[in-house]
């Protein structure tokens, strides 16, 4: 079954601050997409280690979206990257997308 | 107890951030996106906890604890578990957090940390002391030692490496911490009621919400502090 990206841990994390809620989702809105660009652009130079990297912290934007699938995904794909293998390009390509929609729809 | 938050990724700053404020006893002094940085703030600040992300590019966090000859408590956070058996390696290794860190599993680390001081507790001197009677705060402005009064501060504010005593008469800057300075006042006279204010709690006006009016000051109150106030207040 596809699992979809929400908000119950940071919710869980704010309790009644909305204050914090709102920072959090700026922070996120400003971080993913620009951690999905330097992803893309080292792929595209075939810049495996950098790639590796940003997967690094995108996994954990998994973590905080609840998207468990994601981040195994991603803590695998981490691995293979720093082995020189990106076959798993497209599968987290899929992911990236799924979030910036689901970030953009907020 | 105060702390520093060590991570390159914001939204992780922000999570570590968001629990400690939770935490009365705990204030947040600064957050930093590297490593290096905050060797060079270590270098002139006393900190009591740090929380310190393992994978960073350039500077990690083991290459941090390393570095550090007389280093704080430290708690490892980080996406990978396998890190882990490696961070209890040093002593100064507290707790290690694994990303996404819950509510519950803060507050357990908190008591590994409170019970890490009591296993080893410090003994250090800041540049502000009390006197023998404590009636009395001798402050430290450009190496001399000026004596104010304790009924007379009304506040005392941390603006990042400094703090601000405020008086009935005038106001006072100085290098310290308020963990230092709040060690050195009554509990009887004085309460933390937000990380960045202490106030003498005889001095109060009003309470309106979620703040307390101290002569022409408006005093924020934090969520976490807001029942001990109300506890020591007289309410009818």
């Amino acid at each position: 079954m596809q699992e979809h990206p929400n908000l119950s841990y940071i919710k869980e994390l704010s309790g009644d601050d909305a204050e914090f809620e709102q920072k959090f989702m700026r922070i996120l809105k400003d971080e993913f997409p620009e951690e999905s660009q330097t992803y893309y652009y080292h792929i595209e130079n075939d810049e495996l280690e950098m790639a590796a990297e940003i997967v690094h912290k995108l996994k954990h934007k998994f973590n905080i979206l609840c998207l468990p699938n994601a981040y195994r995904l991603a803590v695998v794909y981490e691995e293979e990257l720093r082995s020189g293998n990106k076959q798993k390009d497209d599968n987290l390509r899929v992911v990236l997308n799924q979030v910036k929609d689901y970030l953009n729809s907020l | 107890m105060n702390c520093i938050i060590i991570d390159d990724e914001a939204a992780a700053r922000a999570i570590v951030n968001q629990l400690c404020s939770k935490v009365s006893d705990l204030d947040v002094i600064e957050e930093f996106d590297n490593a290096i940085e905050a060797i060079k703030f270590l270098n002139h600040q006393d900190i009591d906890v740090v929380f310190l992300d393992i994978h960073m590019p350039g500077f990690s966090g083991v290459d941090f604890v390393q570095t550090l000859k007389n280093p704080p408590k430290i708690v490892m956070t980080t996406s990978d578990t396998e890190f882990a058996i490696a961070a209890y390696e040093y002593e100064a290794i507290v707790d290690y957090l694994v990303k996404p860190i819950t509510t519950e599993r803060f507050e357990k680390c908190l008591q590994k940390i409170k019970n890490s001081f009591t296993q080893r507790p410090k003994n250090k001197t800041g540049e502000v002391s009390s006197s023998g009677a404590n009636e009395d705060l001798y402050i430290n402005i450009d190496r001399r030692l000026i004596k104010l009064k304790l009924n007379e501060i009304m506040v005392v504010e941390a603006k990042g490496d400094y703090i601000e005593i405020k008086t009935e008469k005038e106001d006072y800057r100085v290098h310290t911490t308020l963990k230092k300075i709040k060690e050195k006042l009554p509990e009887k006279l004085f309460l933390q009621i937000h990380r960045s204010y202490i106030i003498n709690f005889t001095k109060i006006i009003d309470i309106e919400d979620n703040s307390v009016l101290i002569e022409k000051n408006v005093i924020p109150i934090s969520r976490s502090n807001r029942p001990e106030l109300m506890r020591r207040l007289n309410l009818l």
